[in-house]
């Protein structure tokens, strides 16, 4: 088993070999501009690039042409968000998404409002899902769009999409998906779920960094502003010459996700539920942050009460995590997302997301069980809080001396 | 984030975990920080009868950083006098460290432990009369 063992999968993944494989004719003797009508050097990367686009629509159930190529799901994200409310304005002014949004949809939000909309930012049940009564009863005659994501980043939970979709098909509302961590993981249907806009990633299924797809449905047509001008590539919603290599490798990684989910699905779930008992067998007070049922199989966010995150996080430092603690990040706030399902602030510190994914190993889950085991009871020894609760201390009581 | 050397050293092998009994009347317990700010340190001073500082002991729920600034004051105000501890500012625990400025708030936190712990021996050196 090599070190460190890297259980991050929400935050990026590594590039399939063979993605790669298929990728790298792309940069060198077939570098011809897709756009280029005029020579064999263009078609032929024109014809990588439409085989791509059947690709990446086959894994959503789309059509091809409904297809656009981006730079990623934050681009995708902004052209979907900025794009509808800028296009139907005249229309509405309201916007509905979730507390638990990833920040490309939330930031693009908050600068619509600069722009005169107005954004309901819906709350989460206390396992991570939206009511989708609440939904229905925020949609106003006034509302363009909805837009909630298909998984979340930092806890894994699914959200209801497909009830979401006939909620806003039955009013009439744009309804966009950040598909970034659920495309290719989750089964996703565009008809089925009534999805007008889907954003995806070609890093967190195994592609490259710096490309991302946007669907755009076709029928009944969904139509947008552009926010990037220029030679009005991709029926001019996305100007920019398209990045053949990028693009041929995002599509071979929709088609391996969309050949192996069903297999891998099973797999990763098996070493979550392992890892999950390994863990919750040792060890006293630790709970589980996101619906356990509705969730990436890959996904597991845990709190370790009275052992503070990042400490942890170096305690494991042969395992690649990310914590949901303040001291990962400059801003000193303890994640949004655990906020949001109502985790206090004192247990929010001590969360951290093992992130499982296509290359892990039986052996790496059972070392990592072992680890962290060991570190949480290390830690606990040296934690004054867990000397308190020992004590039969109720720490609500305390008057702690905030700074 | 990369932790500095000294950090790591000093998380790795943190001098003077425990506690003392806090009962003593020699024992002074500090306890600074709070759970819903990620940081909480208690420290814990034992006066013999010459004012020195013979034992100190930390438990500290933080990050690294809060750890490691734990750690090192132990190390430091052992063997000082009490008014030598109070000499300790934030400032040299951060330079010692080499703390990056979003843990600065670490090592502050240790020279208030390090204060509260002081506090709580001279008010039980006064038999409690200014117990609240």
């Amino acid at each position: 088993m090599k070190l460190p063992i890297y259980m991050d999968y929400q935050a990026t993944t590594p590039v399939d070999p063979r993605v790669l494989e298929v990728m790298i004719p792309w940069f060198t003797e077939k570098f011809g501009n897709p756009a280029s009508r005029s020579h064999p050097f263009g078609w032929e990367a024109e014809q990588a690039v439409e085989r791509a686009r059947t690709q990446i629509a086959q894994l959503i159930k789309a059509d091809p042409r409904e297809i656009i190529f981006t730079s990623g799901a934050t681009e995708s994200n902004n052209i979907a968000i900025l794009g509808i409310a800028r296009f139907h304005k005249a229309r509405g002014n309201h916007i509905i998404t979730t507390v638990i949004e990833h920040k490309a949809v939330l930031d693009a939000c908050r600068h619509l409002e600069s722009e005169g909309f107005s954004v309901t930012y819906l709350p989460v049940a206390a396992n991570g899902l939206l009511d989708t009564q609440l939904l229905a009863d925020s949609i106003t005659d006034q509302t363009i769009l909805v837009s909630v994501m298909a998984a979340n980043n930092e806890i894994g939970v699914v959200q209801p999409l497909a009830e979401i979709g006939a909620i806003c098909r039955k009013r009439g509302v744009h309804f966009h998906t950040d598909a970034a961590q659920g495309a290719g993981k989750i089964e996703m249907d565009v008809e089925a779920m009534n999805l007008d806009l889907v954003s995806i990633s070609g890093h967190k299924i195994y592609g490259p960094k710096g490309i991302g797809a946007l669907y755009v449905r076709r029928r009944p047509r969904v139509r947008l502003q552009a926010i990037m001008f220029g030679g009005g590539h991709e029926r001019g919603m996305r100007s920019g010459t398209l990045p053949t290599p990028l693009i041929v490798g995002l599509g071979e990684a929709c088609a391996l996700c969309r050949q192996e989910m069903p297999a891998e699905t099973q797999r990763i779930l098996n070493l979550r539920k392992r890892m999950e008992q390994g863990i919750m067998k040792q060890l006293t007070h630790v709970t589980i942050n996101g619906d356990t049922e509705h969730r990436l199989a890959g996904n597991l966010n845990i709190s370790f009460a009275y052992v503070e995150g990042e400490s942890l996080m170096m305690a494991i430092k042969d395992i690649a995590v990310s914590s949901g603690s303040a001291c990962t990040s400059a801003s000193l706030e303890p994640s949004y997302v655990l906020r949001a399902l109502g985790v206090n602030e004192e247990l929010a510190h001590t969360s951290i997301r093992f992130g499982l994914g296509r290359f892990t190993t039986e052996d790496e889950i059972d070392y990592a069980i072992k680890v962290v085991v060991r570190a949480v009871n290390n830690l606990r020894e040296m934690s004054p809080l867990w000397e308190m609760v020992q004590e039969g201390i109720d720490l609500n009581s305390v008057r702690w001396a905030e700074h | 984030m990369a932790y500095n050397d000294k950090v790591l050293e000093h998380y790795e092998k943190p001098r003077n975990v425990g506690s003392l009994d806090k009962n003593d009347t020699h024992v002074g317990t500090g306890m600074v920080g709070a759970p819903a700010c990620g940081d909480v340190m208690k420290l814990q001073i034992r006066v013999n009868d010459d004012g020195v500082i013979d034992d100190a002991k930390f438990k500290t729920f933080g990050c690294g950083s809060a750890i490691a600034s734990s750690s090192l004051v132990t190390e430091w105000i052992k063997g000082k006098t009490i008014d030598q501890a109070l000499a300790i500012k934030n400032k040299d625990i951060a330079e010692e460290l080499a703390l990056p400025p979003v843990k600065i708030h670490c090592s502050v936190l240790a020279e208030d432990a390090i204060r509260s712990a002081v506090e709580d021996y001279r008010k039980k050196q006064k038999g409690g009369s200014h117990a609240p």
